[in-house]
């Protein structure tokens, strides 16, 4: 049995979870305030993922830029190669709030979505 | 120029709040005066999730966020003015504003909420020596410039204060290709959110270094490196100094409410907060100019702003409807035992109904472990609450029946502090 | 060939070319700067001072005492910030109530009008929050508060509107005597001029020792300040300084004409000529000397710390002479150079004059308008105003209240800003209380639409000082 401490990066609580592990598998988590954060120690210690966030290029837009998202969160392995691939993206204005930027960005099955609307210049 | 009851001063989240539950508790004439080219305010950069949890119960970005809130605005139809500075306001509400097409111009309102934000404490008040070369930046202005613009103020990054928007753009930079190389805290905590160390610098394997200031900045034209020390007893301590090639230093140090406006107006501020002095209804010493949001008093989260700029809405609307007789009786809040600041400063229990509760926001001065929250009206304890944890870098928020100031509405004030649990 | 050529961009340059240009000719001011007033003119304490101090008979004291003289109807004939508001030379208990008098002797004797001693009450009354120590002071009511850039500018735009031709970026690295004048290797190519003048602040020891065998050492002496918020305006009423002691000259403070108050400076000697660097030390200095003569001054209300470098001539004197033939030295010019530069101005014009025999310059126009600041305007006229010109009606800079319309003017003068401290010196946009945090990216964009060049081309001030380095992702 081992004894691990993590920050539970669920909400801006940040709870500080103390989580027992059995060899690879979890079996103990407290410390945390919600389900949430059960759910994140579990996560966190066999699958991690993030919300990634970015920018992709624009063109005929009123900035050069637009603000994006991955859908959902992406295992913490991919974040380099997404935003790898964002870097070769260039979408014409305007670009809507929600709109899919890539469809399945480092083969994750998410999609890349833009936060903010640009209109046209 | 049409006259409007209610001029909204700043069109970001705490302005789009208020304006919306003003319009909502039955005002019509509503401007909102936004200096920026699009309303939403520091949102509009703030391009990372977690926004919007307790608002919406889901995690959105900064400009998601500020976009439920413009729709809603539009919706109502509720006028706002972009690219508008506001010069001036008068103790009597005037507010001389210009931009390029109105020219400049003068609105008499019967309120005003002051929703300017705050802006970033920036080196000058910081007194680091060393040369002034290019470089140097505020987080905030490097997070506009990479987020909006796609431009990469540096490659080689020292960031010095580790409030969230330091943390937040210690992670973009990396992600946009840039090298983080520390970030330094002079406080031996951090200034910022635990999940924001985590996910910002934890994953990226970017050290944290507290009780470290920068003590020389090196670079003619351009930062060519800085040194980094120790503190103790808020000295640099001889010996520690560590020598860091960076092209790019980020100051995340702290944020200042914008007040040149209020105080401008005479409105008396809080030396604490930098912010407005407000009673419960969010009302400055000026009766009808209300404040909410990060000009009162810089918050952790913007949901908190919304909440809050909500109620100043509520509030302004209440005067504007109401007329603004002021009742006389104030009991004020006395912050003591590792409590800064608290807004409100003041309640009016004649304002009060025995169902309503009264929202005091507030933070410590050390991070503190075990204790209560309490308040007292004189010698009775009318409030408490346990609390495992509490540290600077959050805003704690508690609500006061209403019923129990009613009760002990003939005490000297009230007391906030906090106890040993 | 040309006739003059200035080298530096200072207060003393640019003074030098603005009398120079009431004449006929082919007048050159080149600096290695990428603008005017980027040495010794641009950090300093920004007064005028009455003319006490330098010792009576000294070329200092007697240009420092006409530069005070002229410097009221030039501030008017080319549109600057001057403010006449006196000064204070404050002595504490346990001073030497001789020392006083002896400055006061000096000063009538360099001529300075109107000095006397206030005492104690009367002091009081004048500064209310003067230290409790203070006992007496030196009051020259003729000492007045400059804006340095702004006296620089003005010169330099007037020279400019005169013929005069400023090359900026070039850096003269060598000198030598050819057949009716000089040549200058510089850093863009050769030039020749018939005359010289060596009005290159802290490196004019270079220059001056590549003509002179007389060796003249210049060591830069760096200055440490404090700049304090406007809210801190009216604290001090007039310059203070303090009555020098045994351990040194002490430091002042000062209200600027733009209603921040400046703390300082230290003096300490450098050898690096370039490092305008301040130290913890220097401004630790500062905190504990100012206290001498003022007391619970709001330090913590400081917007920025900076430092300056005088150009110290080891021998303390101004080198104002024709050293080789044609070869005009305006060397040394430390404090009180600004308070002399209309003066060194006058003299230095005149000694080339008198070399050349130049003829008058009847198209001379001694008269500048500066930016127009519309907050000076009434509120009908600023509209009229914002209706012609919609640009002044867009603020940029927030913490100074600037406009896009007043930016526009700074670029476009001659000679005009080309970076963000270039913009900065001539609007104030930056040099308020955030320090250009807001404003900087909108004031790149407006450089770089007015001047056509890339976004990413605009510099902090000029060189190598670039703000943007690349775009999102471009080395991954």
């Amino acid at each position: 049995m081992k004894t691990l401490n993590l920050t539970c990066i669920g909400c801006p609580l940040g709870c500080q979870l103390t989580v027992e592990m059995d060899g690879k598998e979890v079996v103990g988590v407290s410390g945390n305030t919600c389900k949430n954060g059960e759910k994140y120690a579990h996560k966190e210690l066999t699958n991690p993922t993030r919300i990634v966030t970015s920018t992709v290029r624009v063109t005929g837009g009123t900035l050069p830029v637009v603000s994006v998202k991955t859908a959902s969160d992406i295992p913490k392995g991919k974040i380099n190669q997404c935003v790898t691939e964002l870097k070769e993206v260039q979408i014409p204005a305007p670009v809507i709030i929600g709109q899919t930027i890539i469809a399945d960005v480092a083969h994750t099955g998410i999609s890349v979505i833009a936060t903010k609307n640009i209109p046209k210049k | 120029m049409k006259p409007y009851d209610l001029v909204i001063i700043g069109g970001g989240p705490a302005g789009l709040a208020a304006a919306v539950s003003a319009r909502n508790a039955g005002i019509r004439d509503i401007l909102i005066l936004e200096r920026d080219a699009e309303l939403g305010g520091i949102l509009n950069q703030c391009i990372h999730n977690g926004f919007g949890l307790h608002t919406f119960k889901e995690e959105l970005t900064g400009p998601e966020y500020a976009s439920r809130f413009i729709a809603q605005v539009q919706e109502l139809g509720i006028d706002y003015k972009l690219n508008t500075m506001v010069l001036d306001l008068a103790k009597d509400k005037t507010v001389t504003a210009m931009n390029r097409t109105d020219g400049l111009f003068q609105l008499h309102p019967k309120a005003v909420i002051l929703a300017m934000g705050c802006r970033e404490r920036p080196r000058g008040a910081l007194n680091i020596p060393g040369t002034r070369p290019a470089g140097i930046y505020t987080a905030g202005t490097a997070q506009r410039l990479v987020n909006m613009e796609g431009l990469l103020p540096g490659r080689k990054v020292v960031i010095l204060g580790s409030g969230d928007i330091g943390l937040i753009m210690a992670r973009r930079m990396t992600l946009e290709g840039a090298e983080v190389k520390v970030v330094a805290e002079l406080m031996p905590y951090s200034g910022g959110l635990k999940r924001n160390i985590v996910q910002c610098l934890d994953d990226f394997g970017i050290p944290l270094k507290l009780s470290h200031t920068v003590i020389d900045i090196q670079g003619k034209d351009r930062v060519e490196g800085i040194t980094l020390a120790r503190v103790e007893q808020g000295k640099p301590v001889p010996g520690t100094e560590e020598f860091y090639e960076c092209d790019t230093l980020l100051l995340s140090c702290g944020l200042i409410p914008e007040n040149e406006l209020s105080r401008g107006a005479g409105v008396n501020l809080n030396p604490v907060t930098k912010g407005p002095t407000v009673n419960e209804s969010l009302e400055t010493s000026i009766p009808g100019v209300f404040a909410a949001g990060n000009v009162l008093h810089v918050h952790d989260l913007v949901d908190y702003v919304s909440e809050e700029a909500a109620a100043a809405g509520v509030h302004a609307a209440d005067f504007i409807l109401k007329g603004g007789e002021s009742p006389a009786q104030a009991l004020a809040i006395h912050c003591q035992g590792g409590v800064r600041y608290s807004v409100p400063v003041s309640v009016r229990p004649d304002c009060l109904t025995a169902d309503d509760s009264v929202t005091i926001r507030f933070r410590v001065d050390n991070i503190y472990k075990n204790q209560r929250i309490a308040v007292y009206a004189g010698e009775n304890r009318i409030f408490s609450k346990k609390r495992n944890v509490l540290a600077p870098g959050e805003m704690e928020t508690i609500h006061l029946k209403a019923a129990s100031i009613l009760e002990n509405r003939d005490a000297a004030g009230l007391i906030l502090k906090l106890e040993d649990a | 060939m040309y006739d003059v050529i200035i080298i530096g961009a200072g207060v003393s340059g640019c003074a030098i070319a603005r009398e120079l240009s009431r004449c006929k000719g082919n007048f050159l001011v080149v600096e290695r700067e990428e603008d005017v007033c980027c040495g010794t003119s641009k950090a300093n304490s920004a007064i005028v001072h009455a003319g006490y101090d330098a010792p009576q008979g000294t070329l200092m004291a007697s240009l420092n005492v006409q530069g005070s003289r002229m410097m009221p109807k030039l501030a008017q004939e080319l549109d600057f910030h001057y403010q006449n508001i006196g000064s204070l030379v404050v002595m504490t208990k346990d001073q030497d109530p001789a020392d006083l008098q002896r400055l006061y002797e000096n000063g009538l004797a360099n001529g300075v009008e109107n000095l006397r001693i206030v005492e104690q009450e009367e002091l009081r009354q004048m500064e209310p929050h003067i230290a409790p120590d203070a006992v007496a002071a030196l009051y020259a009511p003729t000492a007045a508060i400059v804006c340095p850039f702004g006296l620089t500018y003005a010169l330099a735009e007037n020279a400019a509107k005169n013929g005069v031709v400023f090359q900026f970026d070039t850096e003269v690295t060598g000198i030598e005597a050819v057949q009716g004048g000089w040549k200058l290797t510089t850093s863009k190519g050769t030039l020749e001029t018939k005359v010289v003048v060596n009005a290159a602040g802290v490196y004019a020891d270079q220059l001056h020792n590549m003509v002179s065998d007389d060796q003249m050492t210049i060591v830069p002496r760096r200055g440490d300040y404090f700049l304090l918020d406007r809210t801190c305006q009216g604290y001090v009423n007039h310059t203070i300084f303090q009555l020098p002691t045994k351990l040194g000259k002490g430091v002042l403070v000062t209200p600027t004409v733009h209603g921040n108050t400046i703390v300082g400076p230290t003096a300490i000697d450098t050898e690096d000529k370039d490092c305008t660097a301040t130290t913890q030390q220097g401004l630790d200095q500062i905190r504990s000397k100012v206290n001498l003569s003022v007391k619970d001054l709001p330090l913590s209300q400081t917007i920025t710390s900076f430092a300056g470098l005088r150009a110290h001539d080891t021998r303390h004197r101004f080198t104002i002479e024709e050293t080789a033939p044609g070869f005009v030295d305006c060397a040394g010019i430390e404090s009180p150079g600004l308070s002399c530069s209309p003066a060194i101005g006058v003299m230095v014009a005149d000694m080339i004059n008198h070399i050349l025999h130049l003829q008058e310059n009847p198209n001379f126009d001694g008269t500048r308008k500066g930016i127009l600041d519309p907050k000076v305007l009434s509120f009908e006229d600023r509209s009229k105003l914002i209706a012609e010109n919609p640009a002044y009606g867009t603020v940029v800079c927030r913490c100074e209240t600037i406009t896009e319309g007043e930016i526009i003017d700074a670029i476009h003068r001659t000679p005009g800003a080309r970076s963000i401290d270039g913009v900065k010196r001539r609007t104030r946009a930056g040099m308020g209380r955030c320090q250009g945090g807001f404003c900087s990216p909108k004031v790149m964009e407006i450089i770089a639409r007015e001047l056509n060049i890339p976004f990413r081309e605009v510099t902090k001030s000029g060189g190598k000082s670039k703000l943007i380095v690349g775009t999102n992702k471009d080395q991954l």
